[in-house]
């Protein structure tokens, strides 16, 4: 599925989901186009809304909404649903116990050509110390359209992290998708890998990589890191006595954060982050990025080298 | 499909009418024990809307004590959540839990905290604490009830001093763009904020204008007048438009000389036993 828009399968899914379930709705704040859910509202004019450029109201009505019985969904860059209405989310969302999914596109540094104001790079840090709130960011077209109808049916609040474009599979038709467990993408004993979104096909390559130098790395991808899978993590990092996480977000706050948590406090051994290391974003396409960031799979291989240096 | 009134109800509303301002008595006084039990609270702003509560609960509203999640009941959202005190007074009156439960406010493991907590407390319909984000949920149970047809009035209540928050206008946008007749909103216009008189720490006067030019149906009364209130509520009804807002000129801390004197002062305040017989005292006079 790696020719079809992420947007497009998030599209398609919930457009299922509104035809099976009277109760789903879809709530835009002026990015409906951008969103893919642009087309829903000719399908559904009722159940398709949008509030305009107020991302505050967008999710204070989803709750009022849910607290109704609907299910909505809410969308916009990542940036502006989660810092922007980080008390909204939190209060009038988690708080309140309502049932909202919400959309943030352009998670990192996919923002490309929108630049630092629309760069989402510390939305899970913002938003992971929220009790009762689902983070969970897929891979590829094939997981996300497995874990819509799970995600769906998980009564609580979710916030997604969507790539929007196409980005190559990872997973086969045949993946089995568990919403709170991890995925063992490639078994290795020297050390393990976590990595998230569209740093599991930097990782992929990375371990081809580091398989050249005779270095087995176990590769797992951590596609929902709130509640963390920490039997997965322990479990890897036994075998392997030491770790590499990689995300597209600031090391601060994010996957590092999270997986250190885990390893510091049940199985102690070195890790070390690929990330943003908390700086802004700034305009350029992926490659650029990806440069000045050091997020590529050979940056990936050499912190790997660097943390098995660092094994006792 | 809007649901009628029948016989029984319209002799009740009757006999209700008689008994709003015992009503509010009652509720003014369980504010003071409510708030007393703990010694200090949000007493200023309680007794501010202690009429609005009194009419929606015991006049307008369609719900049932019995069956607070009853399908299609008419719902409120006080989105200045600090009233709690005197919205969980209005409902031990109403009927929905024992009075002696007012005595347990913001005690550890209470099912009433000093903010309204609709998964704590039976009868409230919203979670509101922070202000300015009650008005936006409110639009979306609005809308919701639109979405399904069932005939539901949403009633909210937004501070003066919320209505600095950004969001509401979010919120007031909205719902004219949407033509959410079935949102009654009242505005606590009782002048005051924690740190000053509402017109000088940031002016929202004209208020009224403000929510003509947003497109709203706008009705100014004496909001401690339950006949007001009502009129207010039933022109709002016939009318299939927009949604209406109600700008209610209270007074903060009303019924209580000593409580009103403090003028911006009587936000949140220290009560002592005694402060609590003297109010009881004049309260019943």
């Amino acid at each position: 599925m790696g020719n079809i828009e992420m947007r497009a399968v998030f599209a398609a899914e919930l457009k299922k989901l509104m035809e099976k379930d009277e109760r789903v709705v879809v709530v835009d704040a002026d990015l409906a186009k951008a969103n893919g859910t642009w087309a829903l509202r000719n399908e559904f004019p009722d159940r398709a809304i949008d509030v305009g450029v107020a991302e505050q109201n967008m999710m204070g009505v989803a709750a009022g909404l849910s607290s109704y019985g609907f299910k909505p969904y809410i969308g916009s860059f990542s940036p502006f649903v989660s810092r922007r209405i980080c008390d909204q989310l939190t209060l009038s969302g988690c708080y309140a116990k309502q049932n909202v999914k919400v959309i943030g596109s352009d998670p990192g540094i996919t923002a490309e050509l929108n630049g630092g104001t629309h760069m989402g790079l510390e939305d899970v840090g913002v938003l992971r110390s929220v009790p009762d709130l689902v983070i969970f960011e897929p891979v590829d077209a094939i997981q996300l359209e497995k874990a819509m109808p799970v995600i769906d049916a998980y009564e609580g609040m979710v916030y997604m992290r969507l790539f929007r474009k196409t980005i190559d599979d990872v997973f086969t038709p045949d993946y089995e998708f568990d919403l709170f467990k991890a995925d063992t993408i490639k078994e290795g004993k020297d050390i393990s890998i976590f990595a998230s979104g569209i740093m599991v096909q930097e990782s992929v390559k990375a371990v081809a990589m580091l398989e050249n130098e005779g270095i087995k790395a176990e590769l797992i991808n951590i596609h929902t890191i709130k509640p963390i899978d920490r039997e997965a993590i322990v479990n890897s990092v036994k075998k392997t006595g030491c770790a590499v996480t990689c995300e597209n977000h600031n090391i601060i706050g994010g996957l590092f954060s999270a997986v250190s948590e885990v390893i510091v406090s049940e199985y102690p051994v070195p890790v070390l982050p690929v990330g943003i290391n908390d700086t802004f974003g700034e305009v350029g396409k992926l490659p650029y990025l990806k440069n000045i960031y050091k997020l590529n799979a050979s940056d990936i291989a050499e912190k790997c080298k660097k943390a098995l240096g660092l094994r006792t | 499909m809007a649901i009628s009134l029948s016989e029984k109800r319209k002799k009740m509303i009757r006999s209700i009418e008689m008994d709003l301002v015992k009503i509010c008595k009652d509720i003014r006084e369980d504010i003071f024990r409510c708030i007393g039990s703990i010694g200090v609270g949000h007493i200023g702003g309680s007794l501010s809307i202690v009429e609005i509560l009194a009419t929606l609960y015991f006049k307008e509203m369609n719900i049932d004590p019995k069956n607070p999640k009853m399908e299609g009941r008419d719902r409120l959202v006080v989105s200045k959540g600090h009233a709690g005190p005197a919205v969980y007074a209005a409902l031990a009156n109403r009927g929905y839990f024992d009075k002696e439960l007012l005595l347990t406010l913001n005690k550890g493991g209470t099912c009433l905290p000093s903010h309204c907590d609709m998964n704590r407390t039976v009868g409230i319909d919203m979670t509101t604490g922070s202000l300015g984000q009650g008005l936006s949920c409110a639009v979306g149970v609005a809308l919701g009830s639109k979405i399904k047809d069932d005939g539901a009035y949403i009633y909210a209540i937004i501070g003066d001093g919320e209505s600095q928050e950004g969001q509401i206008w979010e919120a007031a946008m909205f719902a004219a763009a949407k033509k959410l007749h079935n949102l009654i909103v009242f505005t606590d216009n009782n002048g005051m904020q924690i740190d000053g008189n509402v017109c000088d720490v940031n002016g929202l006067e004209p208020v009224a204008d403000k929510w003509r030019s947003f497109n709203w149906n706008v009705y100014e009364i004496d909001g401690h007048n339950p006949d007001e209130i009502s009129d207010a509520v039933n022109k709002a009804k016939a009318q299939k438009e927009k949604p209406t807002m109600i700008v209610a000129r209270t007074v903060k801390g009303k019924g209580v000389s000593f409580v009103e004197a403090k003028g911006y002062g009587c936000h949140n305040i220290p009560l002592s036993e005694e402060d609590v017989a003297k109010a009881i005292e004049e309260i019943r006079r």
